[in-house]
């Protein structure tokens, strides 16, 4: 039965609707298969096998993701289970209503099996910022699975679900994919409502997808998007188009026959995402993945994104100082455990001295000084400058002729657990990623290989809104490479 | 520009997270190494138009609550005795019966 959950989201969902199994048989699995992990992974921290099963026996049996179980991370509000942010101030917390993406899934027919493991308030790249312990890397239990959305990247990687929704502020959702050897997709900013997700920086959060496969992701992405003016005043309104290239056998509209066909698909190789530095195994399978795109029919032109050398320096302004308002609601009184102390002004430096991790406190510092008299115009102010400057070298090159971009997702693959002692270090495994989050356009990581045994993502990124052509060249790359994607 | 002890205790100040005396040294050290990579950010004025940033007031930096423009009064839907008057909610009918 375990092999049930081991296939994709949407032959799961076909059986289920035929009838040949049940969403409690495939739930049961799930969280059988999650139990047998948890101990050395640590995917998970909080399951609850009753509440699964009886809303498993309330799935809806003919929606799109019928009976597929699913991982969610653990700062995306459900209606049950813990919301806790992987934080001991949220420690137990559980939301009195649900986020619209997990409430899409569920609509859909898809089963919660279990919230996620993640950095705390999603700070962080590889978990070890959890209040409640790290996950470990499927493919070395020794190294991160990297973050801050590693549970739900691990949950997949490891055959306990075959999707499962992260939240990206910096790369939170394309770096653990990268490092765990799945997909993971940041739709464009607006895609996908933000309400029910609990917020880090408002203007660069997104909830994102991890799929076994390129469509699997696309199918979860598809369920999730579209308008949600209602709750979130970022939402984009329009129609969201089908994400999912089984539509793989319509016409491309690049004028390709089939989505493996990627005639008159131009990419760009931005040559900033190719330093001198970049680790020559990480190059090589770049490099394998480009002529794979060539061979598929699509014309690989260099470019530049001057301004990628600005990214790291801005996001790590605008995101601390955005952290630093909203994460000024766990005080004690609103939410959350509370400390008491000597008077109110003592309550709330004890609670959130002792609720917040170093992470999370070192940034909220950090965003408070960068926002305070005197430095304002000399950090955020800059910092916003330099944020227009990352779009438009977007805008410039999309504009260009340019229909998609490759670079590869991470500097290096997985790293070992306790070797970034200096902030900076970790925060620089970001810099493939973070540009996305800044210039809002939608992002994915793909396996392209692996180094020394560790996966290797590589990245797609388009314009604004386009996440179908971003998908279909992820799909034309994912078949192109074929075997050679996991090795 | 280098962070100094008395930026730290300030900035937790303004943030209301209480510090120990024997962290701040550490944070000292930390925030700056993190500033000092964003002195690249010094080009960008040469490079990029001002952002409008306008239409964002500033509040001052001080620690506490910050006041609130318009008394309460002016824009509770209804007050009485210095309360803000809800509607009564059936669970309240409830637990009134429970105890």
């Amino acid at each position: 039965m375990t092999d049930a959950v081991a296939g994709s989201a949407a032959l799961i969902a076909a059986s289920v609707r035929a009838g040949n199994v049940s969403a409690r048989e495939l739930a049961s699995a799930a969280l059988d298969a999650a139990d047998r992990h948890q101990r050395r992974l640590n995917a998970f921290v909080s399951m609850d096998r009753e509440a699964t099963l009886a809303a498993a026996d309330a799935a809806p049996r003919g929606g799109v993701l019928a009976g597929v179980p699913v991982a969610i991370k653990d700062n995306i509000a459900t209606p049950f289970l813990t919301t806790s942010c992987g934080s001991r101030v949220l420690e137990g917390y559980v939301s009195p209503f649900e986020a619209t993406a997990a409430r899409k899934l569920r609509e859909a027919g898809a089963v919660l099996i279990g919230k996620t493991t993640m950095d705390e308030f999603a700070m962080g790249s590889s978990t070890e910022h959890s209040a409640f312990g790290p996950a470990r890397n499927p493919h070395d239990p020794d190294r991160v699975p990297g973050g801050s959305s590693g549970g739900s990247a691990v949950a997949v990687a490891a055959g306990v679900c075959p999707i499962a929704l992260g939240s990206e502020t910096g790369g939170s959702v394309r770096q653990p994919a990268a490092f765990c050897g799945v997909v993971g997709v940041k739709p464009t900013y607006g895609r996908v409502s933000r309400f029910g997700l609990v917020a880090f920086a408002s203007s660069l959060d997104n909830v994102g997808v991890f799929g076994r496969t390129v469509d699997d992701a696309a199918l979860a992405l598809e369920v999730i998007s579209g308008p949600d003016a209602a709750h979130d005043a970022t939402s984009a309104t329009g129609d969201v188009p089908r994400f999912r290239a089984s539509a793989f056998d319509e016409p491309s509209p690049r004028g390709g026959a089939h989505v493996g066909d990627l005639s008159g698909v131009v990419i760009g190789r931005p040559r900033e995402y190719f330093p001198g530095s970049l680790d020559a195994a990480m190059r090589d399978r770049c490099d394998r993945a480009l002529d794979a795109l060539r061979a598929a029919g699509a014309e690989v032109r260099d470019v530049s994104l001057p301004h990628t050398d600005l990214a790291i320096p801005a996001y790590y302004i605008v995101a601390p100082a955005e952290c630093s308002a909203n994460l000024a609601r766990f005080d004690g009184v609103r939410y959350g455990a509370r400390v008491t102390g000597d008077g109110l002004r003592a309550m709330y430096e004890a609670t959130r001295s002792n609720g917040f991790g170093e992470e999370v406190t070192r940034r909220i510092l950090l965003g408070t000084y960068v926002l305070s008299a005197g430095y304002y115009d000399a950090y955020y102010r800059k910092a916003m400058q330099a944020r227009a400057l990352i779009r438009a070298d977007f805008e410039s090159v999309f504009a260009s002729g340019v229909h998609a971009l490759f670079t590869p997702t991470t500097p290096t693959t997985a790293f070992p657990f306790g070797s970034m002692a200096d902030p900076y270090d970790m925060y620089l495994s970001d810099i493939f990623t973070v540009t996305a989050n800044l210039a809002g356009v939608p992002a994915l990581s793909l396996p392209i290989g692996r180094v020394h045994g560790l996966p290797v993502g590589g990245q797609v990124i388009a314009p604004r809104f386009a996440e179908a052509g971003m998908l279909r060249v992820a799909s034309a790359l994912e078949r192109a490479l074929g075997a050679d994607a996991h090795r | 520009m280098a962070v100094s002890a008395d930026d730290v205790r300030r900035v937790a100040a303004l943030a209301r997270i209480g510090v120990a005396e024997s962290r701040i040294p550490a944070l000292v050290r930390e925030l700056d190494g993190i500033l000092a990579h964003m002195e690249v950010l010094a080009r960008v004025t040469e490079l990029a138009p001002d952002v409008e940033l306008a239409g964002m007031p500033l509040a001052a930096d001080e620690p506490g609550a910050v006041p609130l423009a318009r008394p309460r009064e002016q824009f509770a839907p209804a007050m009485r005795d210095g309360f803000f008057l809800v509607p009564r909610l059936a669970t309240h009918d409830a637990a009134a019966g429970a105890s």
